[in-house]
């Protein structure tokens, strides 16, 4: 066609034409820049130790959360074990630092790069399977992944790793007494993240997801492909999801497999994304602010005794938000939701 | 020059109903063909073969001389066959450019130039005015053109498009054929499924008519028209002989 091969050959200079995917882009380019300085500030309201960790572990699962976001919600495939990922990032990390004396800056990086080819490795055979048998397998993984771990004296086995205090140093990620450079890393590390889902939102891969949802015989009509799109989110899902882990390993000081690879962390990793919105920008940091400070407030305040409270108060929440607000509490204000719902596509 | 689709000797069965049985014939560059028959004649199923959609159980489909049978719709697509769908297929979360982008990328580098290049093939079907609707909100006839702008933005050699006139006002047709035309005249070829006799025959300058999975005959439309074979299958034994 004519019009559309001279067309080609304009591309880098013709004009677009504003409209709504502009317009909304901008919004939400803008909305980020409010929020962001409102969470930076945020370590200004409060001196207390206590809240201040409340803040760093919400604004952490929040990107974590939205991680998961790019693969489960926008890519619509489920996936529940995040924490295979989010594990070897933390145990990558950690044993770079520990045994080899690499600086955790370093070695998030390269263990967002293991992360992200383990989750290439399970999505390679596991993106063949449709519809809800991808959750299964993922969770299925995530356990393998556990016991691995619990099982293997090289990486501590049972009794896990501790970080040793080597002195102040930014490049190693070890701040003596306060908590305020924590609340940058994490903040950085969630702005990171929603950075990066900002802009597959903006890509081919969105398109071809929603498009796969809506109709599948037509995206396929139009040349859609559905294999390496899914790929895709699995690498940078993973990537993401293992550098939080190794953020979250140097935050803590101490991993074992229980603590970064149980499977009720793979639920947790993924719950803010259903509870705030699958597939949408804000629905993770909003689920992540309902749940987080729930999940630490019922298990500090309700102590021992009342273990296992927090995950009952995450179920009737989730109940209660699927039976009113399927499309998460994203929705309560006004936003609007952009992509189809966490139903994985028949591919 | 080999023609741009040939269809050679196609069959095609379903749960053992014989959609198309040894189906035989040649679509040139630039050209509008007509495909036409009674219902249950075979014509959809063999757009579907053409587009990738269903394997066909024998026979060969080149098109540019290159065996594309069973390689499947994605790769068919991107080899430059689209298609629009009898029952209309629209993405109905997404706007009306967002709908023409899906198609838009399967060329287009980034989501800027696909972005462009959707905007470009929207003004050209009529539907510049509504790039920021809701797909679902459109008019049935509006949504014939969405499918249309996105198949054509896939940057298609050749284009199926399946009953586009039919269930439209003549006004709301008229203005799809003068449509199609346009299009063949950026140089695309166009195979055409239509029951609208009146407004296909004008159209078209080749006719291939399927009865019962068959080639019953294929010709200029004038001449297609007047072939009692044709006349018999589309209204039976009486008026054939009248």
């Amino acid at each position: 066609m004519m019009v559309m091969r001279s067309l080609a050959a304009a591309l880098p200079a013709a004009p677009v034409r504003d409209n709504s995917i502009l317009r909304r882009r901008r919004h939400e380019l803008f909305v980020a820049g409010v929020v962001l300085v409102v969470l930076a500030l945020l370590p200004l309201a409060t001196h207390d130790v206590y809240f201040q960790n409340l803040i760093i572990l919400t604004i952490l699962f929040a990107g974590l959360a939205q991680a998961w976001n790019i693969l489960g919600g926008y890519c619509g495939q489920i996936s529940l074990g995040h924490a295979l990922y989010f594990g070897i990032g933390g145990y990558v990390s950690t044993l770079l630092f520990v045994r080899a004396g690499v600086p955790p800056t370093f070695g998030m990086v390269a263990g967002g790069m293991v992360g992200a080819l383990a989750a290439l490795l399970v999505g390679w055979p596991c993106f063949r399977l449709s519809g809800h048998y991808y959750a299964i397998a993922t969770v299925v993984v995530g356990e393998i992944g556990y016991l691995l771990f619990l099982n293997w004296d090289f990486v501590g086995g049972a009794s896990g790793v501790y970080v040793p205090f080597t002195g102040h140093s930014l490049i190693n990620l070890q701040f003596r007494v306060s908590k305020l450079p924590w609340h940058y890393v994490a903040l950085g590390f969630a702005a990171i993240a929603w950075l990066t889902a900002f802009l597959v939102e903006g890509s081919r891969w969105s398109y071809s997801w929603r498009a796969i949802k809506d109709d599948v015989i037509a995206a396929r009509s139009l040349g859609v492909r559905v294999f390496p799109s899914k790929m895709a989110a699995a690498g940078i899902s993973g990537f993401l999801t293992a550098m939080g882990g190794a953020i979250y390993a140097q935050y803590v000081g101490y991993i074992d497999p229980d603590s970064v690879m149980a499977g009720s962390l793979s639920i947790l990793i993924a719950l803010p994304a259903v509870l705030g919105g699958v597939g949408t920008l804000w629905g993770p940091l909003i689920g992540s602010a309902v749940l987080i400070p729930l999940s630490e407030l019922s298990r500090s305040y309700l102590g021992g005794s009342g273990s296992g409270v927090d995950l009952m108060l995450y179920g009737a929440l989730i109940t209660g938000v699927a039976l009113a607000r399927p499309q998460g509490l994203v929705s309560l204000i006004g936003v609007k939701r952009r992509s189809g719902g966490g139903d994985a596509p028949a591919a | 020059m080999p023609p741009l689709l040939e269809i050679d000797r196609v069959s095609k069965a379903f749960d053992g109903v014989q959609a198309n049985v040894e189906v035989s014939f040649a679509v040139h560059e630039g050209e509008i063909l007509g495909l036409i028959g009674p219902n249950g004649a075979g014509k959809t199923s063999l757009f579907n073969s053409i587009s990738g959609e269903v394997t066909p159980d024998a026979g060969e489909i080149r098109f540019e001389g290159q065996p594309i049978s069973g390689l499947g719709p994605v790769a068919c697509a991107r080899l430059g066959i689209a298609r629009t769908f009898q029952v209309v297929r629209s993405f109905d979360s997404m706007t009306v450019l967002e709908n023409v982008m899906v198609g838009a990328f399967a060329r287009a580098s980034s989501a800027r130039a696909a972005m462009t290049a959707a905007e470009q093939v929207l003004a050209f079907t009529g539907l510049g005015a509504r790039v920021d609707t809701a797909a679902y909100l459109l008019t049935p006839p509006e949504k014939r053109r969405l499918e249309i702008a996105r198949a054509l933005a896939t940057n298609p050699r050749l284009l199926l498009l399946d009953e586009m006139l039919t269930g439209l006002t003549p006004a709301e047709a008229q203005a799809g054929v003068q449509l199609i035309r346009e299009i063949r005249a950026q140089g695309v070829t166009i195979i055409m499924v239509e029951h609208v006799m009146e407004v296909l025959l004008p159209l078209v300058e080749r006719a291939v008519v399927l009865n019962l999975g068959r080639v019953l005959t294929e010709g200029r439309p004038q001449e297609i028209v007047r072939d009692p074979a044709v006349i018999k299958a589309y209204l039976g034994d009486r008026y054939a002989a009248a």
